[in-house]
């Protein structure tokens, strides 16, 4: 009787046990999915309401916000600013992320070798990236100052240049200087990922290479370089997506000037949306920030997949 | 017995249910002003929420001794914020999304019609307020169609100020005309040292800079493309590219310009009162201040507006929008406005304490000349300022860099 009731009650409990097993499934999955759709979901969803609304100052106080289709698209591709934004936002983009991580590369590989003290200088590597960004940008603002700034002062005592250089002043110059800052702050990152990126190659693999007679450059571009190509790519696809809506930066060196020659994408965003109160135009511009984000990140994916096909 | 059960039961639900309806609505009339704590059963009000961005000493506490003089005098207690300046008007929205508003809330003058615009805050006619003998620029800037929105006190304007013993080791007079301005500043600059500084960032402090020169010149925000607003951006322009102003003015924040003059790296400055005590901490530069220079002797000094005014948010509790707006009047008292102004070197708003003030207070005598003459930003464009403010510091940006003459400046930077 007892040796009945038990079994029954196993066979019960199993019963309910599959049943159970996909609501496990779901539970488990459930807490994910709600923070998803909160913390990712949410906003993004928000943005593109917005950009279709005339979401203004107005609405804060009111609670209404007109529905206005696209018209806040085609007042952002209009505008006089959109063409050099986008261009300013491409060159930011393109040569800060091919500076920072030739640079990191190199210094990844330099830091590859042991020497002595290489550890600590690695670590001081980081303190660009330690820093608050606005902290950095007020200091190379006044490093790059014309008149009294010290990088001007020590190139001139250098006899490199005869007159200060407009670092910040000149709108042909300003962008070029916000690209290095840019790079200044994004080495660490890139030497960071780099190096543990190297340092997971087996030594074999060079052993053996040495071996079959390759050696220096030879070893880099047949051993180096392809184990590092999923490292590499992961670094590129985030560097995009971190450089492209880049604004304290800009906000701290410039503010998008001299006459808008440092405005981005970003820039733009922030100042329709806290400057102006057209949070609208903002949420569109941040939505086409969105997007292109999104392109490389698909990009990345596709690509990552097929590596792993092969 | 049993029967009647079910019907004491309805009663005494019914009964919760009311109950508690009229707490909601009492919840409810509470939860508007954001406050809750202030009103008493009987309708007293007994405390007050103030917001403004007075986050700084000196200019804190001081600003703190009025409200506390305000609050004593009408029996309330007040629970004041202050948040950093620049960060003002996000506080505001969040707080007006939320119904959470505080029932005396500072705005710089410039802002007081972009938020009346919106119907947040309560006309003080309609509370017995009026602006009666305030200078007409303030009036301007703190009524919107026809209703007045806030009271400052207090108000500020530029003008120029200049470090007496520079002139007077390079033989120079403080400048009365534009000319005299340009030869002024490039005599007195010297390896090291600009004849000038002053703000031409592109923000709307570099447009706020530049009025004066505008406004002066008869130029004027509706119609950007005249002539003599080009004359007045020419000024700008000589001033840079003849070396007497350095070429970081189009980054410089006001601050960095007082920063120039203290350190005596610029001999003159374009600025605003509120630098004084600044200038006093370094009691190694001896400085005066004299109006903004006339590009025609025939021209009077037009210099705009600072300071920030009071104002009344929309408030369900009557009594409380009432308190609120009693405790505005009385900051707005002759009193309280020369204790202000004398404290925290700013300038009555109204006329007849002028004068006076100016003997009071003989540092400030170019400022209250300057005032009575002075204009707000939004007095002509109301909330549409913004947007000419934008056309003008885009178009100072453009001809100091040298991407546009003065004359086209304007024209470009205004997209046409």
């Amino acid at each position: 009787m007892a040796q009945a009731t038990l079994t029954r009650s196993v066979a019960v409990r199993r019963q309910r046990g599959r049943r159970g097993e996909s609501l496990t499934k779901v539970l488990f999955v459930l807490p994910a999915a709600l923070a998803m759709a909160a913390l990712f979901g949410y906003p993004v969803v928000k943005n593109v309401v917005m950009s279709l609304q005339d979401y203004s100052l107005r609405t804060f106080f009111t609670g209404q916000a007109p529905f206005v289709g696209l018209k806040n698209y085609a007042a952002m591709v209009s505008d006089q600013l959109f063409s050099q934004a986008m261009v300013n936002t491409a060159l930011f983009t393109i040569g800060s992320i091919a500076f920072q991580f030739s640079i990191g590369l190199a210094l990844a590989l330099f830091f590859r070798r042991n020497f002595p003290l290489g550890g600590l200088l690695r670590s001081l590597l980081l303190l660009p990236w330690l820093l608050p960004l606005i902290v950095s940008s007020a200091t190379w603002r006044s490093i790059l100052e014309q008149d009294n700034g010290i990088l001007n002062r020590t190139l001139t005592g250098l006899h490199l240049i005869d007159q200060p250089v407009p670092w910040l002043n000149s709108p042909s110059v300003a962008l070029i200087a916000v690209i290095g800052v840019n790079i200044w702050i994004g080495i660490p990152f890139n030497v960071t990922l780099l190096y543990s990126g190297l340092s997971e190659i087996p030594d074999e693999l060079y052993e053996a290479g040495q071996l079959d007679g390759a050696t220096g450059r030879r070893a880099f571009v047949h051993i180096t370089w392809p184990n590092l190509r999923a490292v590499a790519g992961v670094l590129l696809m985030l560097g995009v997506v971190y450089t492209i809506k880049v604004l304290d930066i800009i906000l701290g060196l410039t503010g998008g000037g001299p006459a808008n020659a440092t405005q981005t994408l970003a820039t733009q965003s922030y100042e329709r949306s806290f400057v102006d109160f057209k949070f609208g135009e903002g949420a569109a511009l941040s939505n086409l920030l969105i997007g292109l984000s999104f392109l490389f990140a698909i990009f990345y994916l596709r690509s990552t997949r097929r590596a792993v096909d092969e | 017995m049993r029967s009647k059960r079910p019907i004491a039961a309805t009663a005494s639900a019914l009964a919760l249910a009311l109950a508690l309806a009229a707490c909601g609505a009492n919840g409810n009339g509470n939860s508007g002003n954001g406050d809750g704590g202030g009103t008493s059963s009987g309708g007293a009000v007994t405390s007050l929420t103030v917001l403004d961005y007075y986050n700084n000493d000196p200019d804190k506490a001081l600003v703190q001794k009025g409200l506390d003089a305000c609050g004593t005098k009408l029996g309330i207690s007040i629970q004041r914020e202050t948040v950093p300046g620049d960060t003002l008007i996000q506080k505001v929205l969040q707080q007006a999304s939320s119904k959470t508003l505080p029932d005396v809330l500072m705005l710089d003058n410039p802002d007081v019609q972009q938020i009346a615009a919106t119907g947040a805050l309560a006309p003080l006619n309609d509370l017995g307020l009026n602006a009666d003998g305030v200078i007409q620029g303030m009036v301007d800037a703190t009524s919107y169609q026809g209703k007045l929105y806030g009271l400052a006190p207090v108000t500020n304007t530029l003008a120029l100020f200049y470090n007496k013993d520079m002139l007077a080791e390079a033989g120079v007079q403080p400048p009365k005309t534009w000319d005299e301005l340009k030869a002024a500043a490039k005599k007195l600059t010297k390896p090291g040292r600009y004849g000038i500084a002053f703000n031409a960032n592109a923000t709307y402090e570099g447009s706020w800079q530049f009025l004066p020169a505008m406004w002066t010149n008869g130029g004027d925000e509706t119609d950007l493309k005249s002539p003599q607003v080009a004359e007045a951006l020419q000024l700008w322009v000589d001033l840079v590219q003849s070396g007497s102003a350095s070429k970081s003015v189009i980054n410089w924040t006001q601050g960095d310009a007082k920063d120039q003059f203290v350190a005596g790296k610029a001999a003159m400055m374009v600025n605003g009162p509120w630098q004084i005590p600044a200038l006093q901490e370094n009691p190694k530069v001896k400085w005066d201040v004299v109006t903004f220079p006339l590009n025609k002797p025939d021209q009077t000094p037009v210099a705009p507006l600072g300071g920030e005014a009071w104002t009344v948010p929309l408030n369900k509790d009557q009594a409380k929008q009432q308190k609120a707006a009693d405790f505005v009047k009385c900051l707005n008292s002759d009193e309280n406005e020369l204790a202000w102004a004398k404290a925290r070197f700013t300038l009555p708003t109204k006329t007849a304490l002028l004068d006076q003030y100016a003997k009071d207070v003989p540092s400030m005598k170019a400022f209250a000349e300057q005032v009575k003459t002075a204009r707000s930003r939004t007095g002509k464009l109301g909330d549409k300022w913004p947007d000419a403010a934008k056309v003008i510091y885009q178009a100072i940006q453009l001809a100091l860099t040298g991407k546009a003459s003065a004359q086209d400046a304007f024209k470009q930077a205004s997209g046409g």
